[in-house]
């Protein structure tokens, strides 16, 4: 049975600022909480979650203009997979991130649910306080 | 030295399962033991009929939503009020072993301490405190998790696959290939989540639970006080003990259960006469708790089935008391008799067969919502046995717990000290429970608050994708005792209807906001 899970997160930033860490596809081990590492090889992302288990990732879309990153978890657990981050503009210092995931197995879009919405948090955080890993990482990369 | 407290919880057990409470199938001596000593209540109901918002409602001390777990999946937050912080603050060691289910299991991500600390090989985790400062892990100084099976990451889990990674094969899969919970059947007749399990009986987490509740009172100085929660999984389903106990109870031999209406169509009038989701349930067109299969339609179930269901479920429940009987020796050998409180109870009940259901859900009846509860109080302190036939809930443990210690009630505890007795509860105002429900789950949303008063079990529904809010159940517990008249519609009680649901309004707690997210399933 397949499922599709959405959360989203007000971030008191540009959504250029945003963008900046949501479209550097090996930042994603910086702001999800429970990924513990990723490396980005072409399109293929490969990260491990915090139980040691490895999943390998197509991104398929990473879109500066519409501010969209697409990618599909294939095999292991998945029938199916896609995960979707949009990041909206709604005022000069203000935006709307929505982080989507359809998973067949159902199950799976739920778990994935409820790690993006932590994700989410971590990303506003450090993007809203200027402090953390992945800031850190930008600030290593614009230098 | 203070008094010394062993919670013991099972769970998803019926109070009938119980010699003590009119049970025949299970043979529960060291239980029925305490309640002769003790205080054996008659109508203990849980504020949730799924784990992971009653256990919270123990630890709290309050109803779901005040503390936010309103459906399995979402975790309890860190930093909740827990009694046993308060009992460690108070000088107690604290302890919590077996299935604590404060946090989802289902976890890939690691993203829980409950699924992290049994990596690290310590005895806890420092976490944030209610009150804004670090300290052990919802306050227990040593944390030791089994679940229902093997699998995973928990304590019991990790013992298995290093020392008998053979039998790990023996156990029900919980889940099945599309991690949905596993419809499979087995045993003699079939009958879903029962399995043959040739685990040897000490590798069992039952034993395991016990054993290691054993050792680590032994580890503590006999003058030390103590607070230890002895967490059993079972009965719960799966229903895979060792096979070497089957024998016990033969599902041959075992009577149908009163709630049990074997005649098909006499079943389906009483399911069509609540509101449409039991029927839905049962014809197998909705699942509104993830833990029920959704590739199991309740109607295919046999009486055969049911029987053997409840010869496999009293089998575990004697193998837990007789585990019980194993840890009370160990602290009576520790010189700890005289000074030693034991509550026993669960966090909820279990169908087991009443109205060709299985398992458990949205159905506040008292199958799910009747427990079994216990409290040996220690005998130095000169608390008479009893029976008490007043209300009581889970909620009121967690004070309980504080009176036993000596410590005052903390002011976000919503429940009271438990009675003693019947007139002491009357004195204090024990007149009514609430139970509540709420899950929202592929795309199925069901809302239920119930109260028990004064001999009426009454449920109300709010809108959601099942039902408009206009439905409800009202039992009369006394002329009804198996729940299978709903008088909602029933004019010649439309006033008590009228009172009860005005009750219940007025005594609902204040919704947390905004309200916690979903992490997960189960």
């Amino acid at each position: 049975m397949r499922a599709s899970q959405r959360r989203q997160r007000v971030i008191e930033v540009s959504a250029e600022r945003a963008w900046e860490v949501v479209g550097q596809a090996a930042l994603l081990h910086l702001w999800f909480p429970g990924i513990t590492s990723c490396v980005v090889e072409g399109d293929t992302r490969t990260i491990v979650l915090g139980s040691g288990v490895s999943l390998s990732e197509t991104i398929l879309t990473n879109d500066p203009l519409q501010r969209r990153f697409q990618y599909r978890i294939s095999g292991g657990l998945f029938a199916e997979h896609l995960g979707t981050i949009d990041v909206i503009a709604l005022e000069e210092h203000r935006c709307l991130a929505v982080y989507s995931s359809d998973a067949d197995p159902g199950v799976m879009a739920i778990v994935l649910g409820g790690a993006t919405g932590g994700a989410l948090e971590e990303l506003a955080r450090q993007l809203e306080t200027g402090v953390g890993p992945a800031i850190d990482a930008l600030t290593t990369t614009e230098t | 030295m203070g008094r010394k407290i062993l919670f013991i919880t099972t769970d998803q057990q019926r109070y009938d399962t119980l010699r003590c409470n009119g049970g025949e199938l299970s043979r529960t001596p060291v239980v029925d033991s305490l309640a002769a000593q003790g205080v054996r209540y008659e109508r203990a109901v849980p504020q949730s009929v799924v784990c992971m918002p009653s256990r919270c409602t123990m630890l709290t001390g309050q109803y779901p939503t005040t503390h936010g777990v309103w459906m399995n999946g979402v975790a309890l937050p860190v930093d909740a009020p827990s009694v046993a912080a308060v009992l460690h603050q108070a000088g107690y060691r604290t302890a919590l072993v077996g299935k604590p289910h404060f946090e989802p299991f289902l976890d890939p991500f690691n993203r829980f301490t409950e699924n992290r600390v049994a990596a690290t090989g310590l005895p806890t985790a420092q976490s944030l405190q209610a009150d804004g400062g670090m300290g052990p892990h919802r306050g227990f100084d040593h944390l030791e998790f089994a679940g229902h099976s093997p699998v995973g990451s928990l304590h019991y889990g990790r013992w298995m696959v290093e020392n008998h990674f053979d039998a790990l094969g023996g156990f029900y899969a919980v889940l099945d290939k599309d991690l949905e919970v596993n419809a499979d059947g087995g045993g003699d007749t079939g009958a879903p989540q029962v399995q043959v399990n040739p685990v040897a009986r000490e590798w069992y987490h039952t034993d395991w639970v016990a054993d290691r509740t054993i050792a680590w009172l032994n580890g503590l100085d006999a003058d030390d006080d103590w607070f230890c929660w002895m967490s059993f999984p079972d009965p719960h389903h799966p229903w895979d003990p060792p096979a070497s106990e089957l024998g016990r109870v033969d599902w041959r031999d075992v009577p149908l259960p009163a709630g049990y209406v074997e005649d098909p169509a006499e079943r389906e009038r009483i399911l069509d006469d609540k509101p449409r989701h039991w029927r839905l349930w049962y014809d197998g067109k909705l699942v509104s708790n993830y833990e029920a299969p959704t590739r199991w339609v309740p109607a295919t179930m046999t009486a055969d089935q049911v029987r053997e269901v409840n010869a496999v479920n009293a089998v575990e429940v004697e193998l837990i008391d007789e585990a019980i009987g194993r840890v009370l020796a160990a602290a009576a050998a520790k010189g700890w008799a005289d000074d030693l409180d034991v509550v026993f109870t669960t966090d909820h009940g279990e169908l087991q067969g009443d109205f060709g259901l299985l398992f458990k859900g949205p159905y506040h009846v008292d199958g799910l919502m009747r427990l079994p509860l216990i409290w040996r109080p220690a005998p130095g302190a000169g608390i008479e046995a009893a029976t008490v036939t007043a209300p009581v809930g889970l909620v009121d443990l967690a004070p309980t717990f504080c009176a036993i210690a000596g410590v005052d009630a903390q002011p976000w505890m919503e429940g009271h000290a438990l009675p003693h007795h019947d007139a002491d509860a009357s004195a204090r105002g024990f007149e009514r429970v609430l139970t509540e429900w709420e899950s929202e789950l592929f795309g199925v949303a069901v809302y239920l608050r119930t109260i028990t008063r004064d001999g009426w079990v009454c449920t109300t529904y709010r809108p959601g994708t099942v039902h408009d809010g206009s439905e409800g159940e009202l039992y009369d517990l006394s002329e009804d005792p198996l729940q299978q008249v709903n008088r909602w519609d029933d004019a010649a009680v439309r006033s008590i209807r009228d009172d009860l649901v005005a009750d219940l309004v007025d005594h609902l707690p204040t919704p947390r906001v905004p309200r916690l997210p979903v992490d997960a399933p189960v």
